[in-house]
């Protein structure tokens, strides 16, 4: 058979690809033309190769921008895909023949835009034009408004929250000319609201000619239906290349989607076309393939229009007889797999109620609606959440495709994959969680990839906080890799061709920009988490330039913490910390320097948060293990602390830690207690003086009996009537102590003090000896 | 076993002679006899295949609920494919089990179903934490029973087992308020389609066209839960709260107007504008939310359903035609609403308050309701 056939198909549709590929077997064409990205002809070889499994997408973007990307998904069940593999099993050649996507980067009218994401190659979108389709700078609409494929990588920042986009487009959809899904709209008119059952029903089953039908019935809605303007010129630029190929091939086979049969058989004149064309500028644009989900072609995971039921058509697709009893067998395995008891018995009603419906419903077979109804109403027993869990695991699928190791990508993409496998971790579509024990080489280089990943900005894994435990040797961690990670990968090959390049430039320039020093202090600890030791003393300058610029004495307290933690823990990751002392130690000086100033005068509010920042650093003077900084912060708190016009809550603080360093004795505690109780101080003050005293554990209360007594004292002193104000502070205090400790400072209080007449305790000090050879081991040191 | 039961033994009792009974000074005729004419009109054109011992085809019983838009009127509102589905399974001989929280009509439903498929939608067992065996199964008439020893006239049939005789669809209200002991009588009947009289060394086997149909209540989950074997029994169909406002005006509007007809009430316009109070009322309460999103509520304790909706404008309309003038003011939904939202007198009259005050005070053109609401 010579000669040139059109096979109209609807994108992601597994009738069509069927078809397809029987006609193909038929006609033996010598060359396949199949609408997609002429500059993706050079990948069409990989789809011999078994590493690449769909779903998966070609991926286009700017060499010089990479955030200017599209992708054009493919399925197992996609026609194109279907095509384009049957062609190259056959050794016939391949060629995608759409308007290069070079051509649509570089739209004049839109100069600055991403590619608007036009309604792919809109023509059978129902199945998923949207992300198949090529992406359409549109000259009359917003950029990114047409092809939620396009819309996507726009801006591969936010990647990972797609649903802004897809909800865009499906607000503009309606402002299309011309349908977007013309096979699903023939089907709604048949009364179908499953186009692929429609296919089947009315096309297959009566077997006629399918895409002689189709041709037909869309010759007929285009004469009728306004002409999209980018349309035109796309099918200008596939008549170019029809014409092309005709002259050096007889036998050829066009597969596009049905839309653009009956323009690319009119007859137009060459100069036609060329007028449409002329004057369009190309961009230098790379592909490559990429790993796409199922979850990604669904609608419901943040396309407007894609496939519904990637994991139906893939089902129907797989399985030419007895589809529904095979997928409500493979529903009763999914609720299974979750613990429901789901019989056979259960399938089999399950069947029967589908065919039912079908046949009240006066279809041929049961579709989707019909299988979904049945086992919601057999297997479900009512439960919405079993339905929800049929419609994720199998209606849409969780299937995450793969491409082979050797195909040439950016190079970060490449290292990446090879760390991967020298770390043993795989990136898949359903999230898990990973728990990493810091101890154990592997898990220490795997923390390292999943940090180094979150500073490129590919949150592979995101730390589950959740789960903390406070050993710091412990990391959870929860992993999904979404296949948008594709687009910021390529976009952070700009930053360096291996992970650990890419992650210390971007983390050198993002010190670099940062604003305030909070953000270089995180930066700090993504460099050691993420092992970026190169980056390190350019984030450490920064972090010292920061610090001195900072006027702000809360930023630099809130730097001095996570330092501390890192000086004093970081060789649990044996990272190299030299410098980090000597900057940390300059924070601490600053902070002794700035605190008197700051400590005056302030605000409830102010108060409470400069309050947190001083126990945090004296926590962190504690860690730095450095007795001259120590003193140095002890002698600037007891300067701070015999001020008068300090906030209560601070001095009460103030005198707290004091008392816990030992640098106040208990008579000058008692002394300073006393003072702010007395009738010359407003109650509130010196309530918040208690909160300040007693934050953080009433431990102190139930031990120190003349304490407890001096606070019992006051307490009965206040007014009644001043009672009142004083109350919801003291409770506050209180309500924070542990309920043991409340508990035990109730019995003291109640029992006065009943303690002091129990006996002294004996002690036997050969038995207690015993103990003290272990306890030399652990300290290391002779104790006792 | 009153005479009724026993003149009509051993035969089950013809639909026709029951209502005939009633007559049209029933208080509430049977689905049957109020769409008569409806369920006349539809056999007399349904030309598609009728299962065996159905009066319609699956597909005249869908039209029958979802009404035609011309003759039949609709007397489900909601989605379509609920419908099907409870047809469909009834078609397939699999017990169908309606679910659904209180007021969502389940009850409404199974009667049309019945009245429909059976024409019968008599065959009714009310299940409680009361109900035995016998309503479920058979007793007996102990009078003769003592008389004549065993025999089957002394037999005294369940609804259900007069439905299986009959080759209709029996129905079971509340079947999980029925113990689960009591429940399990069901199984045999269920799955061998049989009903054994060991006493009589006999059984009673279903003809076709009996089938059964169950509601129970969302909120009774976990009294007498299921057991697995029964529920494998019973295809679930949940019935939902209505979808949009319209919706749920349009059944309140059509209930009340009804009802209004059946019970009599002096003719009121029952004004659109105050059912779409309700509605909206009750809508933003049960889903804790104002219909325009922007302000959170609190949920009072009760249901707040449909069926309550329609008592509270039915309620005001007697009303407005004995103590009112004659038209439907705030004032005499307000009472009612009040009563239906505030089920726990302390924690509900809080959310009542709070409501009002919020939400109704706001609304100009609510200003009648509120103050009526005010005072009620």
């Amino acid at each position: 058979m010579t000669g040139e056939r059109l096979y109209g198909i609807r994108h992601h549709g597994p009738g069509s690809a069927r078809a397809v590929v029987a006609e193909l077997e038929r006609q033996r064409p010598s060359i396949l033309l199949v609408e997609g990205p002429p500059e993706a002809d050079d990948l069409v070889r990989w789809v011999a190769d078994e590493g690449l499994q769909p779903p998966v997408a070609l991926l286009g973007y700017a060499a010089d921008d990479p955030r200017r990307s599209a992708f054009w998904p493919f399925a197992v069940f996609s026609p194109e895909w279907q095509a384009i593999r049957w062609a190259v099993t056959n050794g016939v050649p391949v060629r995608f023949f759409d308007l290069p996507y070079a051509y649509r980067l570089t739209d004049a009218r839109t100069p600055d835009t991403p590619p608007a994401a036009g309604p792919p190659a809109a023509e059978l979108p129902g199945a998923g034009s949207p992300d198949a389709q090529l992406p359409e700078p549109r000259a009359d609409e917003a950029p990114g408004a047409g092809l939620p494929g396009a819309g996507l990588p726009e801006s591969p920042a936010e990647l990972p929250s797609t649903s802004d986009g897809p909800d865009a487009v499906a607000e503009r959809a309606p402002g299309r000319v011309r349908p977007v899904d013309p096979i699903g709209e023939l089907a709604r008119a048949a009364g179908y609201d499953d186009p692929e059952r429609w296919w089947e029903d009315v096309v297959e089953h009566r077997g006629m000619p399918a895409f002689e039908a189709i041709a037909e019935a869309m010759t007929a809605i285009r004469e009728s239906s306004p002409e999209e303007p980018e349309d035109l010129v796309r099918e200008a630029y596939m008549r170019t290349v029809l014409r092309e190929v005709r002259r050096t091939h007889e036998n050829i086979a066009v597969v596009c989607g049905a839309w653009h049969v009956p323009a690319l058989a009119r007859k137009v004149p060459v100069k036609d076309d060329a007028a449409l064309l002329k004057g369009r500028k190309k961009t230098k644009v790379a592909f490559t393939w990429v790993p796409w989900t199922y979850g990604r072609l669904a609608s419901w995971s943040g396309y407007g229009a894609g496939v519904r039921s990637p994991g139906w058509y893939h089902h129907l697709f797989a399985n030419a007889s007895d589809v529904v009893p095979r997928w409500l067998v493979d529903a009763a395995g999914v609720l299974r797999a979750e613990g429901v008891p789901t019989s056979s018995a259960h399938v089999i009603e399950a069947t029967r109620l589908a065919e039912a419906l079908a046949t009240l419903r006066g279809r041929p077979l049961a579709g989707l609606a019909e299988v979904t109804e049945a086992a919601e109403a057999v297997m479900c027993d009512g439960e919405p959440l079993r339905t929800e869990l049929i419609g994720r695991r199998l209606v849409v699928g969780e299937r995450l495709g793969a491409v082979p190791d050797d195909m040439p990508a950016v190079p970060l993409a490449k290292d990446l994959a090879a760390q991967q496998r020298a770390v043993r971790l795989k990136p898949e579509a359903l999230e898990r969680s990973l728990e990493l024990d810091l101890r154990r080489d592997i898990d220490l280089a795997r923390s390292r990839l999943l940090h180094r990943m979150r500073a490129i900005g590919v949150p592979w894994g995101e730390p589950d906080t959740a789960r903390r435990g406070t050993g710091t040797f412990r990391e959870q961690w929860r992993l999904r890799w979404l296949p948008d990670f594709a687009v910021q990968l390529v976009e952070g090959s700009m930053y360096g061709t291996t992970v650990a390049a890419a992650a210390t430039t971007k983390v050198t320039d993002a010190a670099r920009d940062a604003e305030t020093l909070g953000d270089v202090t995180a930066l700090v600890e993504v460099c050691l988490l993420a092992d970026l030791a190169d980056a390190f003393p350019p984030v450490l300058a920064a972090l010292d330039a920061r610090a001195a610029l900072d006027a702000d004495l809360n930023h630099l307290m809130a730097a001095i913490p996570a330092l501390a933690r890192t000086l004093r823990y970081g060789d649990v990751r044996r990272t190299d910390v030299a410098g980090l002392e000597s900057v940390a130690a300059g924070l601490l000086t600053r902070v002794c320097a700035g605190l008197p100033a700051a400590a005056g005068s302030l605000s409830d509010e102010a108060a409470k948060e400069l309050r947190t920042h001083l126990d945090g650093v004296h926590r962190a003077v504690g860690l730095l293990d450095d007795d001259d900084l120590r003193e140095r912060w002890l002698t600037t708190l007891a300067s701070v602390s015999g001020r008068a016009d300090l906030h209560g809550l601070l001095a009460g603080r103030l005198t707290r830690l004091l008392l816990d360093a030992g640098r106040l004795d208990a008579a000058e505690v008692r002394r300073r207690l006393r003072l702010p109780l007395t009738i010359g101080t407003p109650p509130a003050h010196g309530a918040a003086w208690v909160e300040g005293f007693l934050s953080g554990g009433g431990l102190l209360l139930v031990h120190d009996d003349a304490l407890l007594a001096l606070l019992d004292e006051w307490l009965a002193d206040i007014p009644a009537d001043a009672f009142d104000d004083v109350l919801p502070l003291l409770r506050r205090t209180f309500g924070a102590f542990a309920t043991g400790e409340r508990r035990a400072i109730g019995e003291r209080v109640a029992g006065g003090t009943g303690r002091g007449d129990e006996q002294p305790v004996e002690l036997d000090h050969e038995r207690a000896a015993l103990v003290l050879p272990t306890l030399n081991i652990l300290f290391g040191r002779e104790v006792g | 076993m009153t005479d009724r039961t026993e003149q009509h033994l051993p035969q089950a009792p013809a639909a026709e002679d029951v209502s005939g009974k009633h007559g049209s000074t029933a208080l509430r005729p049977h689905a049957e006899d109020q769409y008569a004419d409806e369920l006349a009109l539809l056999a007399a054109t349904d030309e598609r295949p009728r299962p065996p011992g159905w009066r319609l085809s699956p597909q005249a019983v869908v039209t029958y609920l979802l009404g035609d838009g011309a003759k039949i009127t609709p007397k489900y509102v909601g989605p379509r494919r609920l419908m099907e589905v409870a047809v469909s399974t009834l078609v397939t001989d699999r017990a169908l089990l309606l679910l659904g929280v209180p007021g969502t009509a389940k009850t409404w439903v199974s009667e049309h179903l019945a009245a429909a498929i059976s024409g019968d939608s008599t065959l009714l067992v009310q299940g409680t934490a009361g109900t035995a065996e016998e309503a479920i199964r058979y007793g007996w008439n102990y009078a003769r029973l003592l008389a004549e020893g065993p025999s089957e006239a002394a037999l005294t049939p369940s609804p259900v087992m007069r439905a299986m005789q009959t080759g209709a669809i029996a129905r079971l209200e509340e079947l999980t308020r029925i113990p689960s002991d009591v429940q399990d009588a069901l199984i045999t009947i269920l799955s061998e389609k049989t009903l054994p009289v060991p006493e009589l060394n006999t059984e009673i086997q279903a003809q076709r066209g009996f089938n059964l149909i169950a509601t129970a209540n969302d909120r009774d989950r976990g009294v007498n839960e299921l057991s697995s074997a029964l529920r494998r029994r019973f295809n679930t169909v949940v019935l939902p709260v209505p979808a949009s406002a319209d919706d749920e005006v349009e059944i309140v509007a059509r209930r009340v107007a009804q009802m209004g007809r059946s019970l009599d009430l002096p003719e009121v316009p029952a004004a659109l504008e105050e059912i779409r109070r309700v509605v909206t009322v009750f809508r933003e309460l049960r889903s804790g939310m104002t219909e325009d999103g922007r302000t959170k509520l609190k949920s009072p304790t009760g249901t707040l359903s449909t069926a309550e909706a329609i008592s509270v404008i039915t309620n005001g309309l007697a009303l407005a035609a004995h103590f009112g003038d004659g038209n439907l003011q705030p004032g005499d939904v307000a009472a009612g609403i009040v009563g239906a939202v505030v089920k726990d007198p302390v924690s509900d009259s809080v959310v009542w308050r709070e409501y009002l005050e919020t939400v109704v005070r706001e609304r100009t053109d609510w200003r009648d309701f509120y103050r009526a609401a005010r005072d009620a």
